[in-house]
């Protein structure tokens, strides 16, 4: 069979994770037969479900937070009580120490004045920045008057969840054969992102989001991913959809409160028409409207199951609206789906989506050609996310095009795990080095997700750290291998001639392997 | 593949300042000037505020009849508990700024009101695109103003001092213009000779990478204090700490003199807070982090202009969830004893529903390129016709303000 190396580098590290090490073959393979080990992965029914033992739903990870929130809320009034009791006993004793008195009543009476409506500002352990002492003390007063942290302080129920389906995630990556389809797992999770820091809620949900809302759609219906986007708890709290009430539905006029427009403008800006795809201030709003009472059931389950998505009509903008020119008159949830349905269909989004495939798989600037096919397919094909990637495998300029993208921190990570085989226990190592590099774990700093451009990724100092990382991973790993087997592993005769004789030329084994993690070979894509 | 218990802290400590949303980057090169002589050594730095800043809630006009209707329960008053601290018998600043207020009535600090970029839409990055890099619209452009007013300097020498904290550049400061950044990470460092053999192989086959390296490799050589160092504290803690280190670097003879800054956390859609809560505590960093670049300057604070500045404004009126949506009119903040200050800028539009833009945000009434402009032109000498073509391509309308810096 004809033996086609550029074409396996592009198999491999354009749509895949890269070739792995030990006796995978994976670069023989996709030699051999670059798009068919490409496509192979999406012929797997249910491939892109992510199913471990001990990863939870949502509505039971929802519980387990509220139950963890409720036990905080418990201890801390029960030390409230305890404390204010203490100080009643001695009337005097308070002026006799006032150096550490001073420092207790102020904390307290932050908390006391922060904590006043516990059911619209829950604790957040996950962000520091909002929690109730930091809002109230300088930080200055924070680091100075803070006691010691405890040396090994075990981990919250938050922090093991978002380990655990880190781990999970990481794994299935590690190990597939091409990583194509864990790759659009990852387009798609970023393309509709939350962020962990958003709160407790967040990072519970984090892991439970990408498995529930984008997994089972990765290969099926756009319109389908919207709508369990969109209706999903986390993405209902990471944009505030919870809190926006209809002004004039029954819980609008009884709280006095009313609309946030957060999710509604991200729908059509980032999700679906993109800037400038063709919709307005008024569509916006009209939208907000729309998907008011689109919410998920508290702790106490008064809507319905506790940690899932519901349908609050209460808190619903009674009456018709008039979305992107067209009226929705349907009553309750059916009205926000029905709008949810069209913008899905919409030629903008087609265009969209398109573009920012194109970009994300072949170059910053891809090719106009590619482009219109891709919108073609998903116009035609009424969404169908198989059809989308299986056109972009089988576009001539998806395979014409040259390596100039960098590997985004997470896909150099992960290919480093898999040439090296390290199918990681621990997801420690990676979230680290995720954290350094500036793109941490389904934590991006905004709501359009982390950057996809070449410019982004090959900044200086990233470049650097890179290199520390590479240089530190080799230090520990490369007694073990031979730095020129994994380069045929990786590149085999694809290998600019310099790279391999820099890898050849290195003065030891690790020198060689941490150039070769940093080679062209290696980081572009 | 495990990872060292020092990795783990460092990683840790770094991704503190990370979750703050802190970021800087500064010129490779010293500007020369002919009137260096004169002893006048002038510093320049812009901090951007990424998400929005609600400029109402920040300086509010609460002498305005309309602004304690229209902000609600959030709204700054002029007295009793956490009251404003009034800049005159109009506007008072929010009550987490007092080093902002101690400057100000030192004349070291202005405030711009009622002012915007010339995007006039909602969308963050469109926002911010327009902001950095200067140009009349959006578009996916790979420079920035600030670099581009670099292009235009005089070069002299390189600075050996080099600082940037988070892995990207900011965009106001990308483009041909080099640039330095500093990392507080303490990861191992490669050896210097696999570095220098990377640096060869990527000359060969992939210049970008080298021309991106050769950078990254200068950032750890300066020497880094204690204080530099990342410590726990969350967001506000970290605007300190890069204000912090940035100054303390800018400071320094061979120091850069032109740096950029970028904090992110400002979209306050629900629950911003009105004397206290989120915002509050934000701007409480922001204070901290003018204060720090006061102190960490020392001498050299007497010819520096800090410049703060937003992609837009806020709703006027707060929504339903006692936050405020996207908006257009805001503020832009000037500090450092360069400035002009002690006064407001602005051309108050007032908060009447017809007054508002769109009927729902401040209206801007004074360009923000007009500011930026301005500053550039008197602190270093930049020509308008370069500040109207290349800096900010066709903003020729939007002539230099005038009478800025001391």
């Amino acid at each position: 069979m004809a033996r086609d190396s550029q074409a396996a580098l592009i198999a491999l590290n354009r749509f895949g994770f890269g070739a792995r090490g030990g006796a995978s073959g994976d670069f023989i393979n996709a030699a051999s037969d670059p798009r068919g080990f490409v496509l192979a992965e999406l012929a797997r029914p249910n491939g892109a479900l992510l199913e471990v033992p001990g990863l939870l739903s949502t509505p039971e990870l929802g519980r387990q937070v509220f139950d963890y929130q409720f036990e905080i809320q418990q201890a801390r009034n029960a030390a409230k009580a305890a404390q204010q009791g203490a100080s009643e006993t001695p009337p005097q004793g308070s002026d006799a120490k006032p150096q550490p008195r001073r420092n207790l009543s102020l904390s307290t009476a932050a908390k006391e004045i922060a904590g006043k409506d516990p059911a619209i500002q829950p604790p957040d352990s996950a962000n520091a920045a909002m929690t109730p002492s930091a809002t109230m003390q300088p930080p200055t007063m924070q680091t100075m008057a803070g006691p010691p942290k405890p040396p090994a302080q075990p981990l919250n129920i938050i922090q093991k969840t978002f380990r655990a389906e880190a781990l999970a995630r990481l794994q299935r990556g590690v190990v597939a054969d091409c990583g194509f389809v864990e790759r659009l797992v990852v387009f798609w999770s970023n393309h509709f992102c939350i962020s962990a820091n958003k709160g407790a809620l967040a990072r519970m949900w984090a892991g439970s989001f990408e498995r529930e809302a984008i997994r089972p759609h990765v290969l099926g219906r756009f319109s389908d991913m919207l709508k369990a986007v969109e209706q999903h708890p986390a993405m209902l709290f990471f944009l505030d959809n919870q809190q926006s009430l209809g002004p004039e539905s029954r819980a609008g006029i009884n709280r006095n409160r009313g609309l946030n427009e957060n999710l509604a403008r991200e729908i059509m800006e980032l999700h679906t028409l993109g800037v400038g795809g063709g919709y307005t201030q008024d569509d916006v709003t009209a939208l907000a409207r729309v998907i008011t009472g689109w919410t998920f059931a508290g702790r106490r389950g008064q809507l319905g199951t506790p940690g899932s998505f519901v349908f609050n009509a209460n808190a619903h903008q009674p009456g018709p609206q008039q979305v992107l020119g067209k009226t929705y008159a349907q009553a309750g949830v059916a009205q926000g789906e029905a709008v949810l349905s069209d913008i899905a269909r919409h030629p903008s989004t087609a265009k969209f989506i398109a573009t920012k495939f194109a970009r994300h798989f072949v170059a910053d600037d891809p090719p106009p050609a590619l482009v219109a096919k891709l919108q073609d397919s998903f116009t035609k094909t009424d969404g169908d996310l198989r059809a989308l990637a299986t056109t972009l495998v089988g576009s001539s300029e998806a395979w014409q095009a040259t390596l100039t993208k960098m590997r985004s921190p997470y896909e150099f990570l992960l290919a480093s795990g898999r040439l090296l085989a390290r199918n990681p226990e621990d997801p420690g190592r990676y979230l680290n080095g995720l954290n350094l590099l500036g793109q941490p774990l389904w934590s991006p700093a905004g709501p359009n997700g982390f950057p996809d451009t070449t410019a982004a990724w090959a900044a200086p100092e990233g470049l650097k750290l890179r290199l520390d990382i590479s240089a530190q991973l080799a230090s520990q790993l490369a007694d073990r291998f031979d730095p020129r087997e994994l380069l045929e592993l990786v590149a085999a005769d694809a290998a600019a001639p310099e790279t391999r004789r820099t890898i050849e030329r290195a003065e030891s084994r690790q020198q060689a392997l941490a150039l070769l993690l940093m080679s062209p070979e290696f980081q572009r894509r | 593949m495990d990872c060292s218990e020092s990795l783990r802290m460092q990683a840790t400590s770094r991704r503190a300042l990370l979750l703050g949303g802190a970021s800087f980057a500064a010129w490779a090169y010293l500007p020369k000037f002919a009137r260096a002589a004169d002893g006048r050594d002038p510093r320049f730095v812009t901090i951007i505020l990424r998400g929005a800043l609600d400029g109402l809630a920040t300086v509010a006009p609460v002498g305005d009849p309309d602004y304690a209707g229209l902000h609600g329960a959030i709204a700054l008053r002029a007295d009793g508990p956490n009251a404003a601290l009034m800049l005159d018998q109009f506007f008072g600043l929010h009550p987490a700024m007092p080093e902002f207020a101690r400057m100000y009535r030192a004349k070291q600090a202005a405030v711009v009101h009622a002012v915007a970029t010339s995007y006039r839409d909602r969308s963050h990055f469109d926002g911010q695109d327009v902001l950095e890099s200067g140009f009349p619209g959006p578009g996916r452009v790979q420079s920035g103003w600030l670099n581009r007013a670099l292009e235009a300097l005089p070069k002299g020498e390189r600075v050996t001092s080099a600082l940037a904290v988070g892995p990207t550049t900011p965009l106001v400061l990308r483009g041909a213009a080099p640039t330095v950044g500093w990392a507080p990470s303490a990861l191992p460092q490669a050896a210097d000779d696999t570095a220098m053999r990377l640096l060869d192989l990527y000359q060969h086959r992939d210049p970008t990478l080298a021309s991106a390296l050769t950078q990254g490799l200068q950032l750890d050589k300066q020497a880094q204090g204690d204080e530099m160092k990342p410590k726990p504290g969350g967001g506000v803690a970290a605007m300190r700490l890069v204000a912090r280190g940035a100054a303390k670097l800018m400071a320094a003879d061979d120091g850069p003199r032109i740096g950029a800054l970028a904090f992110e956390g400002w979209d306050t859609h629900a629950n911003e807070g009105g004397a206290v809560g989120r915002l509050a505590q934000l701007l409480g960093g922001l204070d901290g982090a003018l204060a720090e670049f006061q102190s960490g300057l020392g001498a050299r604070w007497r010819d520096t202009v800090i410049v703060v500045a937003t992609e837009f404004g806020r709703t006027a009126r707060i929504n339903g969830t006692e936050g405020t949506d996207h908006g257009t009119g805001t503020i832009a903040l000037l500090a450092g004893g360069a400035v002009n200050g002690g006064r407001m800028i602005t051309d108050w539009p007032g908060l009447k529903p017809a007054n508002l833009y769109q009927a729902r945000d401040l209206a801007p009434t004074t360009d923000l390129r007009a500011v930026i402009k301005g500053v550039l032109h008197d602190q270093f000498g930049l020509g308008e016709r370069v500040l109207a073509e290349t800096v900010f391509p066709d903003s020729a309308p939007a002539r230099p303000m005038k009478g800025l810096i001391t």
